[in-house]
C-alpha cells in the first residue's frame, strides 16, 4: 500500500484536525519574503489546481504593480512584505508554552468574558485535552452531517478548491476582483486558507454558521478567504472571528470576504473582531486591512452587522453591490477604538437596480487617545430609479483627547433617489454616569449599561448569544475610559 | 437617620452652602422651601454626592456613619434616594433593565442574593401600581421621550423599587398636574414608615397639603434660616419670602 506524498500530506492534516493542534514541523513554513517562487510553494504546499495556481501568479503580478494606498486619518508604519512569512503552519495563534505564561491580564478579560477555564486554555494553546477537542469535533462534525443533508456546504476555503472547484471558479473574484485594491490584490496572490459557504436554492440554513466551529481546522491565516454564495431564494446567517481576545503574531491582517445572494436570497454576515490592539502605547497591535463586499441580485438582501474593537489599525468598509432590483443592502456597525488605536472604518452602498434600498447605522465610540473615523459612500447610479438610502452615524466620545471623524459621501446620478444622512456628536454625560451612581451603580457598570444603550440598534441585529458576548467586550473595552 | 451640621459647600469656586444645619430622625418627613436659587438642589447634590462641589467644612452623619467618606454609589446602597429635578434619559437602556442592575448592586453590596427575575417582576408590578405607571413606561427607556409627569413618577417608581432610607425629593412636584400630584404624593405616603425618612424639596405651599411634613425649613442663602411646624409653609404662600429675607438681613 502506498502513499503518494499528497495523499500523506492530506491525512496527517486530517490528524491534526481530529486533535486540535499542530506540530510546527519546519519544512512548514516558507522563508520569509515574497517572490514568484514563495506562491509556488504555497500552491504546491495545498495541493492547488494549476487554475489556483495561476490565478495567485496574475494577482501577484498586479500587486507588484500597485502601491500601498494613506489615507488622512490613519497613521502606522508601513509593513516590509519582505519580512513576513506568507505559509507556516495552518494554526497562526500566538502559542504559551504552558498556563503560567498567560498575559494575566489577557486570562482576566477571558474570566470577564465568561469564557470557562478549560476553553480559555484552549484560546491560548496551553490545553491539550484530548477528550475537549474531540468533543468539539464531534460537535463540528454532527454540525456538518446536519448541514450536508440540505446540500450545504460548509467547509475550509481548501477543501473547497479541492472538492468544488466549479463554485470557487465561478465565484471568487466576483465581487472582489484582483485589481480591487492593494490589500485584496495581495489577498489573492498569497491566501491561505478561510472558509468557503454555499446554500443551494430555496433552503434557508437552520443554523447559524459559525467559523468557530471549524477553528481547529486551520486557524485564521494572516491572508483570510471568505467566500459565501446563497443560491436562489436561500437564507443564510453567517458569523465571524469570536470576543475573545486574539492574540497574533502577524502584525499584518489583510482578508478578502465576498458575498453573493442571487434573486431572492438573503446573508446576514456578522461579526465580532478582538484582534489585540496593542498595548497601553499603542505598540505591537495587529494591522487589520480587510475587503468585504456583497453582491445582491434582484430582490436579495444583504447585512453587514460588525462589533470592532480591537486592532491597532483598522481599515475596512464592508460593501454592498446593489445590482438586483428591489434589492436591500444594510450596514450596522460599532467601532470602538480606545488608547492609541485608529479605526477608518465604514461602508459602500452601490445602487445599480431599481428601488433599490441601503440603510446604514454606524456607532462609533473613541476612548483615550483613540481615533475614529466613518468614512460612507452612497452612489446611486444612472439608472437607480426611485433608490433609498438612511443613513445615521452617531459619534461617542468618552475623554477630550480623542477624536471622531465623518466623512459620509454621495454620488447621486439619478435624481428619484431619496438620500437621508443623520448625524450626532456627543460626550459621554456626566449626568447620565452620576444618575446611575445615585442608584447605586458602579462606574463601570454604568458606563456599560450607557454604551450599550448607546449601540443597541446594533447589537440588536447580532444573533442573541453573539449580542451578549458583544456587550460584555464593549464593557472590557472601554474600563476606566471616562476623562 | 441623618446630622448635618454647619455644612459649606461651593461649585467652581463659589460657596452655595454657607454653614447649613439640619436634622432629621427616621419616621420624619421634612420640608425645604425657598427661593430660586437659594441652594436647595445643590444640598440635594452634595448629600447625594456629586463630585463637583468641593465640601469646604461641616459634618453629615447618615445613620452612625460618615456620609462625606462614603462614594456616590455607596451612599445610594446605604439607602441615600435622590429624586432628581430633572431627571436623566438613558437612551437605549430600558427602565427595567437599569432598575434590576441598580437593585442587585445595592443587594450585592449588602452581600444578598441576586433577585430572580420572577420576584423582580413581581416587585415591578406592585411598584408601578403604587404610582399608577403605565407597565408601558416601564420598559421604555430610562426617561427618553417620557412627559415632564411621568419622569417625577418614574422617580418615585424607582424609589419604590430600591425601598431606600432617606429620601429627598427635589422639586417633584414642580411640572405635575393636581392629578399627578395627588399620585406621586399618595405613593411617597404610601412608602413612609417608622424606619424611614423623607426630604421633600419644594417652593410649593400645595404639594404639602398632600404630604403633610413634621417640620417646615427654609433655606436662604445657603442657610436653614427658619424652621417651624406645618403652618409656616402655609404662611410662606401667603406672604411669600421677603419677610424671611428681611428678617435674616436684619441680624
Ligand atoms: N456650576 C455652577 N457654578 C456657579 N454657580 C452655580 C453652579 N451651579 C449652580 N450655581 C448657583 O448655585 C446657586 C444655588 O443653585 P440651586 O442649588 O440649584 O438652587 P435652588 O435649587 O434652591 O433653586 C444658584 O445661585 C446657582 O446659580
Ligand atoms: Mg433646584
Amino acid at each position: 500500500m502506498g502513499y503518494t506524498e499528497n495523499e500523506l500530506a492530506k491525512d496527517l492534516e486530517n490528524q491534526e484536525y481530529k486533535f486540535g493542534f499542530v506540530t510546527n514541523i519546519d519544512s512548514d513554513k516558507a522563508p520569509k519574503g515574497l517572490d514568484e517562487s514563495i506562491i509556488r510553494f504555497i500552491s504546491a504546499k495545498k495541493n492547488e489546481p494549476e487554475w489556483m495556481l495561476e490565478y495567485r501568479l496574475k494577482a501577484f503580478s498586479i500587486w507588484k504593480e500597485m502601491v500601498e494606498p494613506s489615507w488622512a486619518h490613519v497613521h502606522y508604519e508601513k509593513p516590509d512584505f519582505q519580512e513576513i512569512t506568507y505559509y507556516s503552519a495552518p494554526k497562526q495563534t500566538k502559542k504559551y508554552e504552558s498556563w503560567d505564561d498567560v498575559d494575566p491580564e489577557m486570562k482576566a478579560t477571558m474570566a470577564k468574558l465568561g469564557i470557562s477555564l478549560e476553553e480559555q486554555q484552549r484560546l491560548t494553546g496551553t490545553n491539550v485535552a484530548v477528550d475537549f477537542v474531540m468533543d468539539s469535533v464531534s460537535v463540528a462534525t454532527s454540525f456538518k452531517a446536519k448541514l450536508a443533508e440540505l446540500g450545504i456546504i460548509f467547509c475550509s476555503f481548501s477543501e473547497a478548491v479541492q472538492e468544488h472547484p466549479e463554485l470557487v471558479r465561478k465565484y471568487m473574484g466576483s465581487v472582489v476582483p484582483m485589481t480591487d485594491n492593494f490589500y485584496a490584490a495581495l489577498n489573492c496572490a498569497v491566501f491561505t486558507d478561510g472558509s468557503f459557504c454555499y446554500i443551494p436554492k430555496g433552503v434557508k440554513c437552520p443554523m447559524e454558521l459559525s467559523t468557530y466551529f471549524r477553528i481547529n481546522e486551520g486557524g485564521t491565516g494572516q491572508f483570510e478567504r471568505t467566500l459565501v454564495v446563497a443560491d436562489q431564494g436561500s437564507y443564510v446567517s453567517y458569523l465571524e472571528g469570536c470576543t475573545a481576545p486574539q492574540r497574533d503574531e502577524n502584525q499584518l491582517h489583510a482578508a478578502v470576504v465576498e458575498l453573493i445572494a442571487l434573486d431572492d436570497a438573503e446573508i446576514k454576515y456578522s461579526t465580532v473582531q478582538n484582534w489585540y490592539p496593542g498595548d497601553k502605547e499603542g505598540k505591537g497591535g495587529v494591522f487589520n486591512f480587510v475587503t468585504k463586499r456583497g453582491m445582491c441580485e434582484r430582490n436579495a438582501k444583504i447585512s453587514w452587522t460588525q462589533v470592532e474593537t480591537g486592532s491597532a489599525v483598522t481599515w475596512k468598509y464592508p460593501s454592498c453591490i446593489l445590482k438586483g432590483d428591489n434589492s436591500v443592502g444594510e450596514f450596522y456597525s460599532v467601532a470602538v477604538t480606545n488608547n492609541f488605536q485608529q479605526a477608518d472604518t465604514g461602508t459602500k452602498m452601490v445602487h445599480l437596480g431599481r428601488n433599490t434600498k441601503s440603510t446604514i447605522i454606524s456607532k462609533g465610540i473613541s476612548a483615550g487617545k483613540s481615533q475614529n473615523s466613518y468614512r460612507g459612500l452612497v452612489q446611486i447610479h444612472k439608472n437607480a430609479s426611485n433608490a433609498r438610502n438612511f443613513s445615521q452615524c452617531d459619534s461617542l466620545l468618552m475623554t477630550d483627547e480623542c477624536g471622531a471623524h465623518t466623512f459620509p459621501y454621495i454620488e447621486c446620478k439619478n435624481s428619484s433617489a431619496k438620500i437621508e444622512h443623520e448625524a450626532t456628536t456627543s460626550k459621554i454625560g456626566e449626568d447620565q454616569i452620576f444618575y446611575c451612581l445615585q442608584r447605586g451603580i458602579s462606574e463601570e457598570k454604568a458606563i456599560s449599561l450607557i454604551v450599550n444603550g448607546y449601540c443597541k440598534e446594533v447589537l440588536n441585529q447580532l444573533p442573541m448569544e453573539f449580542a451578549v458576548e458583544a456587550q460584555k467586550l464593549l464593557a472590557i473595552s472601554l474600563e476606566g475610559s471616562v476623562g | 437617620m441623618i446630622t448635618i451640621k454647619n455644612l459649606h459647600a461651593s461649585i467652581d469656586g463659589k460657596e452655595i452652602l454657607k454653614g447649613l444645619n439640619l436634622e432629621v430622625k427616621a419616621g420624619e418627613v421634612h420640608a425645604i422651601m425657598g427661593p430660586n436659587g437659594a441652594g436647595k438642589s445643590t444640598l440635594a447634590s452634595v448629600l447625594a454626592g456629586r463630585e463637583e462641589y468641593e465640601i469646604t467644612e461641616g459634618s453629615v452623619d447618615f445613620d452612625g456613619q460618615d456620609l462625606l467618606e462614603l462614594s456616590t454609589e455607596d451612599r445610594a446602597r446605604e439607602g441615600l434616594f435622590l429624586a432628581f429635578q430633572y431627571p436623566i434619559e438613558i437612551p437605549g437602556v430600558s427602565n427595567i433593565n437599569f432598575l434590576r442592575t441598580s437593585l442587585n448592586e445595592i443587594r450585592d453590596y449588602k452581600g444578598e442574593e441576586q433577585i430572580s427575575a420572577k420576584d423582580f417582576m413581581a416587585l415591578v408590578r406592585e411598584k408601578s401600581a403604587l404610582v399608577e405607571l403605565d407597565a408601558k413606561l416601564a420598559s421604555r427607556s430610562v426617561n427618553e421621550g417620557f412627559s415632564g409627569g411621568e419622569k417625577k413618577r418614574n422617580e418615585i417608581f424607582q424609589m419604590a423599587m430600591l425601598n431606600p432610607k432617606l429620601s429627598i425629593l427635589d422639586e417633584t412636584d414642580s411640572g405635575l398636574d393636581i392629578d399627578a400630584l395627588r399620585i406621586v404624593a399618595n405613593g411617597v405616603n404610601k412608602l413612609k414608615s417608622p424606619e424611614n425618612a423623607t426630604i421633600v424639596i419644594t417652593h410649593y405651599q400645595r404639594l404639602l397639603d398632600y404630604i403633610v411634613p413634621d417640620v417646615v425649613h427654609v433655606l436662604y442663602n445657603g442657610k436653614i434660616v427658619k424652621s417651624g411646624p406645618k403652618e409656616l409653609a402655609l404662611e410662606l404662600e401667603e406672604k411669600g419670602y421677603d419677610w424671611i429675607k428681611a428678617e435674616v438681613d436684619a441680624q
